[in-house]
């Protein structure tokens, strides 16, 4: 900073030396017989201008950019000072633009743009089964072990599914969330463990012997942390593993299925009879690493030699199947581009909204400093030396509005993010980063530029005699039409996004009046850890312990009725059988046969769920382990399978529950895959199967870790909750509730991304009509101040006030209709980007359309009548006295 | 605008560079401050040349930064403070420099200008 001063001191040298300069002139000139005011006049005409000569000097003694730079800062700081409304309002604007712009932005680059956080996240890749019918199933276990051991383009690969555990002997039982894996999959990922050692190779084998990782996390909670844990025993589901290894914690991953969870198991380790069937996919989703160089067109290519030979060696259970790869970022994030490519744009709007708003401010204030810009070109500043000036003072509006604005967003960003369910894909990665600063600097440049040109320009160009004889009014036309302008873009501009917005209210208010096919309303579903059972528990123990579940859940106190659930769950999890009729030959393969979502209930779950019996019977305490096996259909699956035929009485085989069963009765079609999505799902077919008829192999102790449950409750839920839990605990302290949620919390889960994006999309158009409707109101209240006296000449002469009402009310509903007018064309050309977003609802919906044009210009009418008014009343005396 | 370029008529205007060969010429005589420079200047052209003050004190200054001359407040005859410039060594050699470029300059232009007279000398 020492330049600082060493300016200083050559600044008030060449003071002086201009001084002594004009002395010693003065004195020549009073020698010469000239008197000694003339002299000095006539000294000071021949020096010249004086500012301007310390100007072109200062330029040669170098940093002459830089101080300048720093006087105009100074300068700029000293005008805002001194309008502090002004620049409040216009600082405040501004942050709201770059605010909205830089939490989305970080978004955006937290999701989209920055790299996953594995090494080498490029060589990463989704690994999924595709099926005749389905594009990205999941991968049976024995399928994967080929396509591990047959492939040439891969690394490592590797496959997990989500389970949850009953821990007990350490202290209270407890849910912990579990995670099957295949012995590379964190090793894929580049995990390193913080202690121990990860899975080797042939330990995810069935019938290996137990042996666990355990998150880092979990082992803070649960164990402090102690180093000596490795080796240890931990039982889960009543079975001893041995702990082998430490997850850091910081390792995170969420695709298809995968959740960073307490505990990680080998998959051989899972005691379901079917984890060995080529036919059974079990929820198995991949990653797989490529090789140096792979390209995933190769993988793809070496993925289907792959599975042609599989097909070729297993025809009756690989038919028609084949590998879905996929770059694992895409798998993660691919969705949501779109939707966040919407928003950034609509977000620019908004800014762009905010900018306009500036600019007009700065021209209106213009007006009065007309005059001083004025003096300043008459004092020898040149044109660029004002522009200059007046866009560092803008710059300094628009970093000011950054840094605002930057809190803004990270307040906006943090708050949205915690008060959203963790759905959103890698949101632990959206921050402020030097990229998002970078952006929100680059904005706010641009900014600063965009709004403060154009008022530039347009000041430094005065008729300098005008502005300096009337104070600057009348060079007003040109700046007249700018203003209009900018209104008019305003309008437009708000306008598209109010449609965006609406169109996105339209489809969630659609979607929410679409009937899931049951009642959602006072139904709680959540998971029951049952405590371990012997392993020679008998199936018919097992069934009395559930039926003891359900009697004694469906006794508690505020629960109207009970139904356990396994299997398929609505909006939930879905879970399928493979059937024929038995009026037909068994189908050579399980290809041959026939696909039905399937839901194994108990008699009262009709009830809870409020689904209506079409015909026949729904299932009675009695259809149980004893009696003839039977279904209930759903009128998709009776339509599908039986058109116009009576379906009652006939007999279906079932592939994987016991064979023959009769259907007894059709009930209403519940909308397994969403909402919005259910319709266009091939596979939507509904069978519910006896939940005490399942065969004796599944009612092995070691196949009941847990059950679904389903309460219809009346009262507050929490209280029920309450008491649901408090009944568990006083059955076996070792039995533990988990995953409670509402099934309306269940259906408001499925809506979320369309939620979040309506949110975001209304407040950034409540923001832009805001705005929008400031800047008309500043400029209507603008051009009522310059008008005064012309309208008081037309009261005077006798217009009535009605008149005067008319005429501002029309020169701001000129702008508004132009505005209007073409923000719908721009409507219709740019909603079609968001369609696949909505709902019901057409992307040119014309109600939507008319209905919001409408709208904004009775807001626009609202903002104009405030100044309209105030012209009414101004008196013709005072107006013209004014002068 | 329009009225600056009528009152600029009445001078010749200097060729770019050549003010600095002027100042450095007239500090040749003796220190010199920036009134004395600009008066001596006009006095030895017989009133033709009138030195802009706003080139005067930028060409003085960036002689200085050249450390071809040298400031030094003192006190002038007529017992006024004024910031005299002096030439230093490497502003001598600049002046030799300056000059022959110039005479050189006037040379080439004088030949262009007066064609015949140039063949004829041998």
């Amino acid at each position: 900073m020492r330049w600082i001063w060493q300016r200083r001191r050559q600044e008030e040298d060449f003071d002086a030396e201009v001084r002594s300069h004009l002395d010693m002139a003065v004195r020549d000139r009073a020698e010469r017989g000239e008197d000694r005011g003339e002299a000095g006049r006539a000294a000071r005409r021949e020096f010249g201008n004086v500012g301007l000569v310390k100007e072109v000097t200062r330029d040669v003694w170098g940093f002459g950019s830089l101080e300048r730079l720093f006087q105009d800062l100074r300068f700029g700081l000293r005008m805002l000072a001194k309008a502090p409304g002004f620049a409040a309002v216009a600082i405040l604007t501004l942050a709201l633009g770059i605010g909205a712009n830089t939490a989305l932005f970080s978004v955006v680059n937290g999701v989209l743009l920055n790299p996953l956080p594995y090494p080498n996240p490029e060589q990463l890749v989704s690994l999924a089964e595709s099926k005749p019918n389905f594009d990205s199933g999941s991968i049976p276990f024995p399928n994967f072990r080929d396509w591990r051991k047959d492939n040439r383009t891969f690394s490592m690969m590797g496959i997990s599914r989500t389970y949850s555990y009953n821990m007990t002997g350490r202290g209270e039982a407890e849910q912990v969330s579990a995670e099957f894996i295949s012995s590379d999959y964190l090793a894929v990922l580049g995990v390193k463990p913080v202690i121990g050692r990860l899975f080797a190779e042939g330990e995810d084998e069935i019938g290996a012997s137990p042996i666990v990782l355990i998150g880092e996390g979990f082992w803070n909670r649960k164990f402090g942390a102690a180093r000596d844990i490795v080796g240890q025993g931990l039982t889960l589901d009543g079975k001893t593993f041995t702990i082998v290894g430490v997850v850091p914690a910081s390792f995170k991953l969420q695709v298809w299925s995968f959740r960073t969870s307490d505990v990680y198991a080998p998959i051989g380790q899972w005691t379901n009879p079917i984890l060995n069937l080529r036919t059974a996919g079990l929820g198995f989703h991949g990653v797989g690493r490529l090789k140096p160089g792979v390209t995933i067109q190769q993988a793809r290519a070496d993925m289907k030699r792959v599975t042609a030979a599989l097909t070729a060696a297993y025809p009756d259970t690989d038919t028609g199947i084949g590998a879905t790869l996929m770059p694992l970022k895409e798998q993660m994030v691919g969705s949501l581009r779109p939707l966040l490519l919407v928003l950034l744009a609509a977000v620019g709007f908004v800014l762009l909204i905010a900018c306009v708003n500036v600019a007009n401010l700065l021209m209106a204030r213009s007006t009065g400093r007309a005059r001083e810009f004025a003096v300043r070109a008459a004092l020898g500043a040149g044109r660029v030396r004002i522009v200059r000036q007046l866009l560092t003072e803008s710059m300094v509006l628009a970093l000011a509005g950054a840094v605002l604005g930057l809190f803004f967003a990270e307040w906006g960003t943090k708050f949205a993010l915690g008060h959203l369910p963790a759905t959103m894909p890698r949101s632990a990665e959206i921050g402020i980063d030097v990229r998002v600063l970078l952006f929100t600097m680059g904005v706010a440049l641009l900014c600063g530029i965009l709004f403060g040109l154009t008022p530039a320009l347009r000041i430094s160009r005065p008729n300098l005699q005008d502005a300096l004889k009337e104070g600057g009014r009348g060079s007003g036309g040109a700046r007249h039409r700018a203003q209009g302008i900018f209104v008019v873009a305003e309008v437009a501009m708000a306008l598209v996004l109010l449609i965006a917005a609406g169109l996105m209210i339209r489809s969630l208010s659609a979607l929410w009046s679409v009937n899931p096919g049951f009642d959602p309303h006072n139904v709680l579903s959540f998971g029951v850890a049952l405590a371990p059972m012997p392993k020679d528990t008998s199936p018919d123990s097992v069934r009395t312990k559930l039926r003891e579940l359900q009697s004694r859940l469906a006794s508690t106190p505020g629960v109207k009725s009970a139904s356990l659930s396994w299997g398929a769950m609505p909006l939930g999890y879905d879970d399928e059988d493979l059937f024929y009729m038995e009026d037909q030959p068994k189908p050579a393969s399980v290809n041959d046969m026939d696909w039905s979502l399937s839901y194994v209930v108990q008699e009262d779950y009709l009830k809870v769920m409020g689904i209506s019996v079409q015909r026949g019977r729904f299932f009675t305490a009695l259809d149980n382990e004893h009696s003839p096996h039977v279904i209930v259909i759903d009128d998709v699956f009776a339509h599908k399978f039986f058109g116009d035929r009576d379906p009652i009485g006939k007999l279906v085989v079932l592939d994987n529950k016991g064979g023959l069963a009769e259907i007894v009765g059709v009930v209403g079609h519940v909308k397994q895959w969403g909402l919005d999505t259910d319709d266009k799902q091939s596979l939507r077919a509904e069978l519910y199967f006896p939940f005490m008829q399942l065969p004796d192999a599944a009612m092995r102790p070691s196949s009941w870790s847990g059950t679904g449950v389903l309460v219809r409750y009346e009262g507050e839920a929490q209280s029920v909750q309450k008491a649901i839990r408090s009944g568990l605990q006083s059955m076996s302290s070792d039995q533990v509730m988990y995953s409670v949620q509402t099934m309306e919390e269940v259906i408001s889960d499925t809506l979320v991304e369309r939620r979040i994006s309506m949110i975001v999309l209304g407040s950034f158009a409540a923001l832009a009509l805001g705005l929008a409707s400031m800047g008309i109101y500043g400029v209507i209240s603008y051009l009522v101040g310059q008008r005064t006296r012309e309208i008081g000449i037309r009261i005077a002469l006798g217009a009535k006030r009605s008149d005067v009402l008319r005429i501002v009310l029309g020169e701001g509903m000129k702008m508004t209709v132009i505005g209007v007018a073409i923000g719908l064309l721009a409507s219709f050309g740019l909603t079609r980007l968001m369609a696949n977003l909505l709902f019901g609802v057409s992307a040119t919906d014309p109600v939507t359309f008319a209905g919001v044009a409408l709208v904004l210009t009775l807001v626009a009418l609202a903002a104009c009548n405030v100044p309209a008014r105030r012209a009414m009343r101004v008196d013709p005396i005072v107006a013209l006295r004014y002068e | 605008m329009a009225e600056k370029k009528v009152r600029y008529q009445n001078r010749i205007e200097l060729l770019q560079g050549t003010l600095d060969l002027l100042i450095l010429q007239t500090l040749q005589w003796g220190p010199q401050h920036g009134y004395g420079i600009s008066v001596a200047i006009r006095n030895r052209s017989g009133d033709l040349l009138q030195v802009d003050t706003g080139s005067l004190y930028p060409a003085l200054h960036r002689l200085d930064k050249q450390k071809w001359i040298k400031a030094e407040w003192r006190i002038s005859e007529n017992n006024q403070r004024a910031k005299f410039y002096q030439l230093t060594a490497a502003g001598k050699k600049q002046l030799t420099r300056e000059r022959s470029k110039w005479s050189q300059l006037s040379d080439a232009i004088a030949g262009v200008l007066n064609p015949f007279e140039g063949e004829t000398k041998p």
